[in-house]
């Protein structure tokens, strides 16, 4: 097993740079997940690593072990591929062993191993069938089977549950998680679905035309994320301009609150990104930004309001639901936030000005 | 993607010079020699035009050329006419019989054309059957002989291609583009024409190359049937015949002007069907339904009417086969004396007909996959060149490309005119296109991440080509394989050239029987050939699994 240094790598096709200069640790043991909108480079990142992409600067090592040069199929890598890839001439078990075949071992060993990690994977009955008369999720489960039997130093799977339906995708990521921690290997996972990767991540690494946005913990990235673009990307935000005048966020309207993060800022216009649930809708009296309600949406558990801010900008607020809906379509309403969640931006939404050192580590 | 634009020699490296070696020695050469013949005055040295100046000065070669267009141009026009409507009906209509009628149409496609020729000789010839029969009834017909004749023969072998290249298009036409244009009010055959013709342009496009190409490069329909209508392979075939041995500047130059013609006519129809291009993908296909009343009747008429006639040739010579001869006449009566003296004069001929073609097709299976793998996973300038390499034979007529590797190859160090190797490479040449194409259609079919998933398995580059995408690309190389198969054994305008008495094949075997009367030898001669047609593409099907064949 091994942790990844990457260090100040480029990507160019021809003259078109992909990944200008890139550089990210790995460590040893966690999952990693490369997150960003389709083009963004992740997947190019990724087949990078594998040895399927060359790479045109910096180095890439496998701990101590520069592998630029090394050739993929010497990598000793495990890959799990967007179709699965699935050899569809070769039994079950033949795909699964055909790693320990190509590694010399002998047959008795190949058996063991083989029925080791059918089992694991839950398709030890299906092991004498051919893929194509298996479901999606199992051929998933070869996949990652067929994957994990080498013994790989580093798993590498690219967008693995993209091709399946959204219950199969709740279920296979959980197999996938408890996998992973169970072998304990380093794993690379690329995805555009944010809340996949939230949910299977020990650390995240967001992306944005070749470059990383952010890497962090998941809550560290939706909590205090780096820039407008992580901001917006991980989950739903609102984006409102405001001004920093002596410490204090001022809105359009007049309405101030006290944040401690930004003492000691200078005077500025500032961006504000303002979670769906980060707003508190209160009664037409108090004092807060005023709005008027454009429409909303029953759903249950939540109620999703819009609001027209008398900025002129459009906001989305999520509520519990309650007994009874007190508002209606054109009211007029006044909304406060919960000042110690929301974030604050400079001006170019590069920098966060509420990001403490302590995030930093 | 992987960025492998560049040339590296690796082990693929490695086989794109191999395979550009190949074609230099067996294609380039030969065919610059051709042309260097063709300006080249032996007696002086010289560089000269005058093979040209002849051959445009008078009118009785000029003309051919004229024939030639007038020929497959009728003859394409009359395929599409006849091949697109029975292709529609098949798709549309449930028709009984339309499993053995299929196979009917592919057995009249698969077949020598000359045959259908010399069948259609036998019965509306000047004392075929039908022409004798109708003479006893008052009626004469007009000559079969000419220009119709090649005609009649010719749309009858070819529109079976664009049968088979339609009811593959329509195949992709999606259910609702129909019934959205019934809606809208475009129906029955208005809806034929304004929205499926439409649709299927592009294959229409390329089905009439197909058929142009084939019509105009025909060397033994109009041999047989033309008499004094003169077509430009005829003559090419005669002009080198008489000069064998002698100054082959003149053959060489009528086969220049060949290539220039087939190579327009290439790019018109791409420079066409680029602009017309777009892809199509049914998720239902078009329903069958079944036809009432009037139209049910004419439906059926014309299907079975169609295909009868088609396989008419087939038929009738299989059925002469079997009649009593006398010397070079049918009398009444019927035994295998046909056979015996058929097998009598077979020699090695029933053997060349399978292992030269068998041999071929190892080399072309081999050759093909290599290609198309370079062709698609390895683009880079090289592979390029070898893309366009492989698509030559396609333009160059099979009479022309015998021409080529026989005057390129009959003095050392490369004298191999008269041997198999020679057939066999001319076979490899022609064939070798269609066999890229489909291998290349089968493997962009093949996502990459397949072999990455090999290689990062630890497998070598060459295991994972050997043990994972060759295995998956079988099936279709494999059905791919049976019908280059089929039409290699009928092959004629190249083996005429090329053969000698010891690389006889059985298709030179028929056509020589013919040209000599001998017409109960040639029918039972065609028969074996028919049969061997019939039983591969029996394998065809049985291995293919009742998908569609494409050509």
């Amino acid at each position: 097993m091994s942790g990844i240094s990457i260090k100040n790598v480029v990507k160019k096709y021809g003259d078109n740079v992909v990944i200008p200069d890139l550089s990210v640790e790995i460590e040893e043991g966690e999952l990693f997940t490369l997150l960003g909108p389709s083009g963004c480079g992740k997947t190019t990142l990724l087949r990078m690593i594998a040895g399927f992409n060359s790479i045109e600067g910096g180095d890439i090592y496998f701990n101590e072990e520069r592998i630029n040069d090394k050739d993929p199929s010497k990598r000793n890598i495990g890959m799990v591929f967007q179709n699965y890839a699935i050899f569809p001439h070769l039994s079950v078990r033949d795909n699964v062993a055909f790693g320990l075949k190509n590694r010399k071992l002998d047959k008795q060993t190949i058996q063991e191993k083989t029925d080791e990690y059918l089992d694991l994977m839950q398709i030890m009955e299906y092991a004498d069938r051919m893929p194509s008369q298996l479901s999606g999720g199992q051929q998933q489960r070869i996949a990652l089977a067929r994957a994990l039997v080498i013994t790989p130093d580093v798993l590498l799977m690219d967008e693995p549950l993209s091709n399946l339906d959204a219950k199969l995708r709740l279920e296979m990521r959980t197999v996938i998680r408890h996998t992973q921690k169970n072998v304990g290997i380093t794993t690379v996972y690329v995805t555009h679905d944010q809340e996949e990767a939230m949910a299977i991540s020990d650390k995240i690494a967001v992306m944005k035309d070749g470059v990383i946005q952010h890497v962090g913990k998941p809550k560290d990235i939706y909590q205090r994320p780096k820039n407008v673009f992580v901001a917006t990307f991980i989950g739903r935000t609102n984006i409102i301009p405001a001004k920093i005048c002596d410490g204090n966020l001022v809105f359009a309207g007049g309405y101030q609150e006290n944040l401690e993060a930004l003492r000691g800022q200078k005077d500025q216009e500032v961006l504000c990104s303002i979670r769906p649930e980060e707003f508190i809708i209160c009664q037409e009296n108090e004092d807060g930004i005023r709005g008027i309600v454009k429409e909303y949406t029953y759903l249950g558990l939540h109620t999703h309001y819009f609001i027209e801010l008398e900025g002129g900008e459009n906001v989305e607020i999520i509520e519990e639901s309650s007994l009874d809906e007190k508002l209606t379509e054109g009211q007029e309403v006044v909304l406060k936030i919960k000042k110690e969640k929301i974030n604050v931006f400079d001006q170019s939404g590069d920098t966060n000005l509420v990001r403490g050192e302590a995030y930093e580590k | 993607m992987k960025n492998n634009n560049k040339f590296r020699l690796d082990v693929w490296g490695f086989i794109t010079l191999m395979v550009i070696l190949l074609y230099i020695v067996f294609m380039i050469y030969p065919m610059a020699y051709l042309i260097r013949q063709s300006v080249y005055d032996v007696e002086t040295g010289t560089f000269t035009l005058q093979f040209f100046q002849k051959f445009f000065s008078k009118s009785y070669y000029f003309d051919t050329l004229f024939n030639s267009f007038k020929i497959s141009i009728a003859a394409t026009l009359l395929s599409l006419v006849l091949g697109t409507p029975l292709a529609y009906l098949f798709a549309i209509y449930k028709i009984k019989g339309k499993s053995l009628l299929s196979v009917l149409i592919i057995v009249a496609s698969m077949s020598a054309p000359f045959i259908g020729a010399y069948s259609w000789i036998l019965l509306l010839g000047r004392s075929g059957v039908v022409t004798t029969f109708l003479k006893g009834l008052g009626i004469i017909i007009p000559d079969i002989y000419g220009f119709g004749g090649i005609v009649l023969v010719m749309t009858l072998q070819l529109f079976p291609l664009v049968f088979l290249y339609v009811r593959g298009a329509l195949k992709n036409i999606d259910n609702s583009l129909i019934e959205a244009a019934g809606n809208l009010g475009c129906s029955g055959l208005k809806c034929f024409f304004k929205v499926v013709i439409p649709l299927v342009m592009p294959t229409l496009l390329a089905a009439a190359l197909l058929v142009f190409m084939r019509a105009f490069a025909d060397f033994g329909t109009p041999m047989l049937i033309g008499e004094g209508y003169r077509t430009f392979p005829v003559i090419l075939y005669t002009e080198f015949i008489n000069e064998v041995g002698g100054n082959d500047g003149f053959a060489a130059a009528i086969a220049v002007i060949a290539i220039v013609i087939t190579t327009i006519v290439f790019l018109v129809q791409k420079y066409i069907s680029n602009k017309k291009s777009f892809s199509l993908n049914a998720l239902h296909p078009m329903e069958e339904k079944e036809p009432k009343g009037i139209v049910k009747v004419l439906v059926y008429i014309f299907s079975y009417l169609l295909v009868g006639i088609a396989v008419l040739p087939q038929c009738y010579v299989m059925y002469t086969s079997f009649k009593s001869t006398e010397g070079k006449i049918f009398v009444p009566g019927y035994s295998l004396e046909s056979y015996v003296t058929a097998f009598g004069k077979l020699g090695k001929s029933i053997q060349n007909t399978i292992i030269i073609p068998l041999i071929a097709l190892v080399v072309i299976v081999l050759l093909a996959i290599l290609i198309a793998y370079l062709v698609v996973r390895r683009r880079n300038m090289l592979t390029n060149v070898v893309d366009i390499l492989s698509m030559i034979p396609y333009i160059v007529p099979g009479t022309v490309l015998g021409i080529a590797l026989l005057i390129g190859f009959n003095k050392p160090p490369l004298l191999i005119s008269g041997t198999m190797l020679i057939m066999v490479i001319a076979l490899v040449i022609r064939r070798l296109p269609y066999t890229i194409r489909s291998s290349v259609a089968i493997l962009q079919q093949i996502p990459m991440s397949i072999e990455e998933a090999a290689i990062s398995l630890g497998a070598t580059k060459m295991k994972s080509f050997f043990k994972i995408t060759v295995p998956m690309m079988t099936a279709g190389i494999v059905s791919g394989a049976i019908l280059s198969w089929v039409t290699m054994i009928s092959e004629l305008s190249t083996a005429i050239i090329l053969y000698t008495g010891q690389t006889k094949t059985l298709t030179i075997a028929v056509y020589t029987e013919v040209i000599r009367g001998n017409y109960g030898t040639a029918a039972a001669l065609s028969t074996i050939l028919t049969v061997l047609t019939v039983l591969s593409l029996l394998a065809f099907n049985k291995i293919n699994g009742g998908k569609d064949l494409s050509l």
